[in-house]
């Protein structure tokens, strides 16, 4: 299918082509159930927004489950606004079982963003709950469900606010919206990620497959630690989708050669993290999780579960694939770029599996460059592993005795950290990897987006921090346990992360497992500090805290009440892996300067 | 500042008892802002048009990936105690919020789930006999607490069961790897017997899956018994499993044929394929052998203490 030529002020959607021919008005607007969701979505826009949220069946790729559709699609509609405008959405409830809509990375009153429990008490079934609240921002942004673990049956769709005032950097816009689909029930994944061992990871090593040498097999074994383990879901169940379209639908995005286009890339999978790049074609990324950045300009990008990239390309004549390749290498999403209407382009292969290494365990880096800023105060537990000359060769010689032992050494933990059997290991040497471009792109001979590449274009107000927090990430890889400081959200409810009202505090995130966290905040941008600057550090609403290792931002508790703070790995927030940060007091209602 | 205040809360305010602060100013002594308004932080501000800044290097790199040290850690300051301790209460009444945090207990972390497992369905064909087997295993509960159900029974293919045993065990993670399992053990053959149970099941280091416990009889013995087992992939679905299970005794027990000490050694080698991951039919061999006292008393009884059989087998599990 082809999306139609549009001028550039004409939105483009993932399946406008079936939306130009009128099969995909809304269900609401038809009165009417379907059985089967459409692919892709349609659009709504205007002050008064009406989302209506069923049960459907859903096929592609040669898969077909259960489906919970918004509007009669999945993903569901484009909710397409203004900066400045007032927006009032009215999500009607037709499920048998509690639903809510969550307004992933707007700025709003947080008795409107959507969570249940925290934010509101959720939409009962049969119910019409309408949310209110005024445009204060522009950029991509998405919607999804945040009950129970409807947002992997298709509960979830792309949000587009257009800027205030005109914006030149483009000719034309289209959304490439990834996510996944599974004919498995969510529950069932949530299962089988309890209890069986790696269930949808076809990629293990074996004694067939995988270079790493015995000794350091045994090293991974000796600590019960699987280094294959980059996604917990994979393609063994899942068909990687762009704007609801499997890799062999052909969806097609048309431009005209010398066009600049933007790509709206939103990450609205449950459990994926893409490598996204048209292989040929640059990109330059211009906002981060909706919020401008200074342009960069590179070949591929990873975007962790929950983030979205703008970027610009001007791809010459012809057909270019854009491939999100799964970051475990399982499958792929796959669309074409093309100046044919018809022409597919041709997708590059999946590369290799990736396999994690000492840095993703914690053990800092090992190539020695950053030798210099280990953590001299980890210094004490690490002379016995005789890793302390750093380079790759000594961790082979290692003690696996001691090692086994100083990868759970719970006297490096904070107080306040649970130390139970949700927690199977503590990073020895945790170190900050902002610069990391993602797992499995470090050895790319391209350009890879960097944390550290994003700088904020606009400026920030400079102000230090007053405060700083360190939270731990934890979990338990064999039971499938996930928590923030070892506890999970089941049992900290009352217990929630207090900030000020107008508090700035640095928090840090330390990573003690060996998977990469989406680690996303309600309600506020919290900026990266990644080197860029005080008054440059990049705003956004997640960050991907790798393997191992630590992530730190800071944020200004300015918007007061109650906001979920979690993984955005649905099943790690389904896990536990979840807090409220509470925002106080109220601020007194001012007179209007 | 006092716009967009107006901005975040339009609808709260009424609601929420006023907290009589100015925090405007709040916190700000030990900062180094420069005298500049507010307004500048983008994303929160809608009616001041926002300033680009020029497109130079950011102002002189400050040192803000160094000053973790500097920073005090520790609680928020004390106004961030204060108004509702659950803000939608106020919105949304406390009973329903409450219903929702409840829920939230099952839907974030506290999840009962369970499998059941058969490890070995298997017939072991050995020179002049066949005897079958089975080994089953299930639990339901949360990541801490489960009720375990296993059992075990063999027997001489065609005919009564010779050994038959199940056990009711309540399971507690002790550790990240590790259950204590503590429970009752019923022997249904060769003869009604009770057990109490107390084990430990879980991943040792190297991946071996280790189940052990000691029994104590209703007639007063101890025994005990460990197996380990490992998966080594040889492809993707191709899976060969060394499994080992030793079997004590601290006392004589006339009437099953055992002496104290070691007792029997089973070993085994299964070489399984994945058809699903769920679904594994199984080609092995198996090795066990009566030791010690065991042993004297089987060739006493004219039996051969020790045997090699092949293995035919299925393992399953939803």
């Amino acid at each position: 299918m082809t999306l139609p030529q549009f001028s550039r002020r004409n939105f483009m959607l993932g399946t406008a082509g079936i939306a130009a021919s009128g099969l995909l008005m809304p269900a609401w607007a038809r009165g009417e159930s379907l059985t089967h969701a459409k692919q892709g979505y349609g659009e709504v826009s205007g002050e008064r927004i009406a989302l209506n949220v069923d049960n459907h069946h859903f096929a592609v790729g040669g898969r077909k489950g259960h489906a919970i559709a918004v509007n009669g699609t999945v993903p569901g509609p484009l909710v397409r606004l203004r900066e400045g405008q007032n927006v009032r959405i009215d999500v009607t409830n037709n499920l048998a079982e509690d639903t809510s809509i969550h307004w992933h990375g707007l700025l709003l009153p947080f008795q409107f963003d959507g969570v249940p429990g925290v934010s509101f008490p959720g939409i009962r079934p049969g119910e019409t709950f309408t949310y209110e609240f005024p445009i204060r921002q522009s950029g991509t942004y998405w919607w999804h469900s945040h009950s129970g673990l409807q947002e992997q049956a298709g509960h979830y769709g792309p949000i587009v606010i257009e800027s205030a005032t005109p914006d030149p950097r483009y000719d034309r816009d289209y959304v490439v919206l990834l996510s996944e689909f599974t004919p498995r029930h969510p529950h069932e994944i949530a299962r089988l990620l309890k209890v069986g061992e790696h269930y949808f990871n076809r990629q293990m090593q074996t004694a067939t497959e995988g270079d790493m040498p015995l000794k350091e097999r045994l090293m991974w074994g000796g600590m019960r630690m699987n280094p294959r383990d980059i996604s917990d879901v994979t393609g063994d169940t899942y068909t990687f989708l762009v704007n609801g379209h499997g890799p062999m639908d052909g969806l097609e995005y048309l431009f005209t050669p010398g066009e600049r286009v933007r790509l709206r890339v939103i990450n609205g999978s449950a459990m994926t993290f893409f490598n996204v790049r048209i292989p040929g074609v640059p990109m330059t990324v211009i906002a981060a999780d909706g919020m401008d950045v200074s342009p960069v300009e590179v070949d591929e990008f990873q975007i962790g579960t929950a983030e979205t990239y703008d970027v610009i390309v001007t791809p010459p004549a012809g057909s270019h694939a854009l491939v999100a390749e799964a970051m475990d290498r399982s499958g792929m999403g796959l669309a074409s770029l093309t100046s044919h209407k018809g022409h597919r382009a041709t997708p590059p292969p999946l590369r290799g599996p990736v396999t994690l290494t000492m840095a993703d365990m914690g053990m800092g880096s090992m190539d020695g460059a950053h030798g210099g800023a280990m953590n001299h105060d980890a210094h004490g537990g690490m002379d016995h592993l005789g890793i302390n000359q750093g380079g790759g060769g000594a961790m082979a010689g290692m003690d696996h005795g001691s090692m086994d032992h100083s990868m759970r050494d719970t006297s490096k933990l904070p107080p306040d950290v649970k130390v139970g059997p949700g927690l199977d290991m503590v990073s020895p040497m945790p170190m900050d990897r902002m610069d990391f471009p993602g797992l499995g792109l470090d050895n790319v001979d391209h350009r890879v987006l960097r944390y550290t590449d994003l700088k904020a274009a606009r400026m920030n107000p400079h102000r230090m921090p007053t405060r700083q927090m360190t939270i731990h990430l934890t979990g338990n890889m064999e039971r499938y346990m996930w928590s923030f400081d070892g506890k999970k959200f089941s049992a900290v409810t009352d217990d929630p992360i207090r900030f000020a009202y107008d508090e700035r505090v640095r928090v840090k995130l330390v990573n003690d497992t060996m998977m990469a966290h989406p680690i996303h905040l309600h309600g506020h941008f919290f900026e990266l500090v990644n080197g860029a600057g005080m008054m440059n550090q990049p705003l956004k609403h997640t960050v991907v805290v790798q393997p191992g290792s630590t992530a730190t931002f800071d944020v200004t508790a300015n918007e007061p009440g109650d906001w979920a703070f979690h993984c955005h790995l649905l099943y790690h927030m389904h896990a536990g892996m979840m807090q409220t940060v509470t925002v106080r007091p109220f601020p007194e209602p001012e007179k209007e300067a | 500042m006092s716009a967009r205040l107006l901005l975040a809360a339009p609808l709260i305010l009424a609601a929420l008892p006023a907290a009589a602060q100015d925090h405007s100013g709040h916190g700000q002594p030990e900062t180094e802002e420069p005298a500049e308004d507010h307004s500048h932080h983008a994303p929160t501000k809608k009616s001041a048009p926002l300033v680009l800044p020029p497109k130079a290097d950011p102002p002189a790199m400050d040192h803000s990936m160094h000053s973790m040290a500097e920073l005090p850690e520790g609680p928020p300051p004390p106004e961030a105690l204060e108004g509702p301790e659950h803000a939608a209460d106020e919105i949304y009444g406390a009973d329903r919020m409450a219903k929702a945090r409840a829920t939230n207990h099952t839907t974030h972390g506290d999840m009962l789930t369970g499998t059941l497992m058969a490890e070995r369905l298997e017939l072991r064909i050995a020179e002049g006999h066949e005897a079958s087997l089975w080994d089953v295993q299930g639990w339901y509960g949360d990541d801490i607490d489960k009720f375990v159900v296993k059992s075990e029974a063999e027997g001489e293919f065609g005919e009564a069961l010779e050994d038959a045993e199940v056990q009711a065990l309540w399971g507690h993670a002790i550790g990240p790897f590790f259950d204590l399992q503590a429970g009752i053990r019923l022997d249904l053959e060769p003869e009604t017997r009770s057990h109490l149970v107390l084990g430990v099941q879980g991943l040792a280091p190297y991946m071996w899956h280790v189940d052990g416990a000691v029994f104590l009889s209703d007639r007063g013995d101890f025994t005990a018994r460990i197996e380990g087992e490992y998966d080594q992939k040889i492809t993707q679905r191709l899976i060969l499993q060394p499994r080992v299970e030793l079997q004590l005794a601290a006392q004589d027990i006339p009437e099953r044929e055992i002496g104290a000490g070691l007792t029997k050694v089973e070993t085994g080698l299964r070489l399984r394929y994945e058809i699903a991951r769920e679904f594994a039919p199984y080609v092995g061999v198996g090795y066990e052998a009566k030791i010690g006292q065991t042993a004297e008393i089987a060739k006493a009884a004219g039996e051969d203490p020790d045997g090699l059989a092949f293995l035919l087998g299925i393992r399953a599990w939803f």
